[in-house]
């Protein structure tokens, strides 16, 4: 049901059922590296390219997601996911293996809330009794497209962000039984905002402004106060993203504590890998939510938490064309139910 | 001998100091700095400073990427002076040939041999 | 460049980015001189012992020892490239290692290697140059303008 502006409560509490998620040779040697199902120790992953690589770890995902939860690919309605690179092939190409009825998105890095959320909806209302959904990256195939190949000396300056190797998945299904389950309760869809950053460098504080918006429509449309959550983590804003979101929320009169306000960036990485600001990519958030997140209300930490992922909607050419960076951010509640 | 270790230290590094100060308060990119520091090194030898340069430098002045612009000039004035204006043209690559020649065949080889690290 | 795209911001981006602008962590400028200083000082170092090294073992003079000195310094920057070493020194050093000929090298050669899984004629000769490029076509273009300007200047008698 549309609530307020631009959100949706989920009435009927889509149930995340069984999540999966793999990562790269840099995200084993992170703080969460116990949480992700699958590790590779390169970036090739068996395979000629690294955009082939890209999809093997979507696929590795969406199967472990689907194997924890004793499902079979043919039982999925559909599979809704994205990624970064051009023309989402690594995505497609992953849903012809899979075999599922697909949606590509393209949402950036706020693919996967993007996903979470469509699929919410289709599931709430019967569209579909079970789905998949989940979003990836890989560190080398996005600098190849977005930057400069990776063995070129180039000198990232200290606000840049690492791309995540890594992509996560989750299968949402209609189960009327949902005692004891995690349950998508409502999401808030994003409107693009651009307040005039134009460094490629500097996703976080091009994304800032998007994030605080769709943070304020969500507890604006829902008539909720921040403590109602125990967490509100974002995507990838990052060390300067975060700080000028928190910034930004605190003066619009939003009370966040620091304590609740964390950042699948920052979450993912040791603090002695030269990351610089923190993580970054579609599968940030997908692979921290969709292992390390999740798995943590299933231990009962968290019981309720609003997940925020944020995305940067610039290509190669829109920078080269002077454009600046017109940033959005997608928002799903998730609740123990 | 030492001296001209001393000055190619000090030279080049200042050379690549500029570079960075284009780096970090300028904010351009690799490839406008190292475009701008071709033109560079063009003008200065239109200038006849940068031949002085490299003889008081020696690699600090012949290894950064002006050095780049400095033979192409040189090249194409080397021409012009034998054989008219049409020199200009023919003579530019004359000079420089190693560096792209290198280049090239040398990134051909790496393909063949390397595969990327990430 | 930086002043015009100001001018076109409206007042609500502007104090944005005057917020944003406290959280952004600066770029250690000092450092990365220093760093590209003694990195780019250190390389053409190596290049002037490369240069004697050539002038007396193989008998070139001052003036044509150039030329195989900096085939050898991109031959260096392609082992570099190839072993997964050259991003790291250009992280650390920033200009000090992409201001040198080996810099140029490792753009021209870092593409190749990337670009190879795309097929080496529309991959590595369709993409090698996609960084060097720039630097070839200004570097001609401006070698083209002096060196007409300075032989019409010979020829009219003014020089």
């Amino acid at each position: 049901m549309l609530i307020g502006k631009q959100s949706w409560q989920f009435a009927n509490k889509p149930v995340i059922e069984s999540w999966g998620s793999s990562g790269g040779p840099f995200e084993a040697e992170g703080k969460l590296a116990a949480d992700f199902d699958v590790l590779h120790d390169d970036l090739w992953m068996g395979e000629e390219s690294y955009e082939k690589a890209h999809r093997v770890l979507l696929e590795e995902a969406i199967k472990s997601a689907l194997q924890k939860g004793n499902f079979n690919k043919e039982d999925m309605q559909f599979m809704l996911a994205g990624d970064l690179i051009n023309q989402i092939t690594p995505t497609s190409f992953a849903a012809r293996t899979m075999e599922i009825p697909y949606f590509g998105l393209f949402g950036a890095c706020s693919t996967s809330m993007e996903g979470l959320a469509l699929a919410s909806f289709i599931v709430n209302y019967q569209g579909a009794k079970k789905t998949v959904t989940g979003a990836s990256s890989h560190n080398s195939a996005a600098e190849k497209q977005f930057r400069y190949p990776t063995e070129y000396g180039g000198q990232k300056p200290p606000t840049a962000q690492w791309t995540v190797t890594g992509a996560g998945a989750a299968v949402l299904t209609d189960n009327p039984d949902k005692q004891g389950k995690i349950v998508t309760t409502s999401a808030t869809i994003g409107k693009v905002v651009d307040m005039g950053i134009s460094d490629p460098f500097n996703m976080g504080g091009a994304m800032a402004p998007a994030a605080a918006d769709t943070i304020s429509a969500h507890f604006k449309d829902l008539n909720r106060e921040p403590s109602y959550y125990d967490l509100v983590v974002t995507g990838d804003l990052g060390r300067i993203g975060q700080a000028t979101t928190y910034e930004l929320l605190q003066q619009s009169g939003l009370e966040i504590t620091k304590e609740q306000f964390k950042d699948c960036g920052l979450l993912i990485y040791n603090d002695d890998q030269p990351v610089q600001s923190g993580g970054s990519g579609a599968g940030c958030s997908a692979s921290v939510l969709y292992g390390h997140l999740l798995n943590q209300m299933k231990n009962g930490v968290y019981k309720r938490i609003l997940v925020v992922a944020t995305g940067a909607l610039l290509s190669p050419l829109s920078f080269q064309q002077n454009e600046t960076i017109p940033c959005i951010a997608h928002a799903v509640s998730i609740e123990m139910n | 001998m030492l001296p001209m270790f001393f000055w190619a230290f000090v030279v080049g590094g200042l050379i690549c100091v500029f570079g960075q100060l284009m780096f970090d308060i300028v904010k351009l990119t690799p490839g406008h700095t190292m475009s701008l520091l071709v033109v560079i090194g063009a003008v200065l030898d239109g200038f006849g400073l940068y031949e002085p340069l490299i003889d008081f430098a020696g690699a600090g002045a012949t290894i950064p990427i002006t050095s780049f612009g400095n033979s192409l000039v040189h090249g194409a004035l080397q021409e012009a002076e034998q054989h008219g204006l049409v020199g200009v043209l023919t003579g530019m690559f004359e000079i420089t040939s190693s560096g792209i020649s290198a280049a090239v065949i040398f990134g051909f080889i790496g393909a063949l041999i390397f595969k990327p690290k990430g | 460049m930086g002043d015009k795209k100001k001018q076109k911001m409206t007042p609500e981006q502007q104090q944005y980015q005057e917020l944003e602008q406290k959280h952004e962590l600066k770029r250690p400028v000092v450092k990365n001189c220093i760093k590209a200083f003694l990195v780019g000082g250190l390389i053409c170092t190596i290049g002037q012992a490369i240069t004697y090294f050539y002038i007396y073992f193989f008998n070139f003079t001052e003036q044509t020892a150039g030329n195989p000195t900096v085939a050898t310094m991109i031959f260096l920057s392609m082992l570099l490239t190839g072993f997964g070493v050259y991003d790291h020194i250009g992280q650390f050093a920033g200009a000090g290692s992409a201001v040198p000929v080996t810099g140029f090298g490792n753009s021209v050669i870092s593409a190749a290697i990337e670009h190879r899984t795309e097929g080496f004629v529309l991959g590595v000769g369709g993409n090698m140059f996609k960084l060097a490029g720039s630097v070839i076509l200004f570097g001609v273009f401006a070698a083209f303008v002096v060196a007409l300007v300075k032989t019409l200047l010979t020829m009219m008698g003014v020089l």
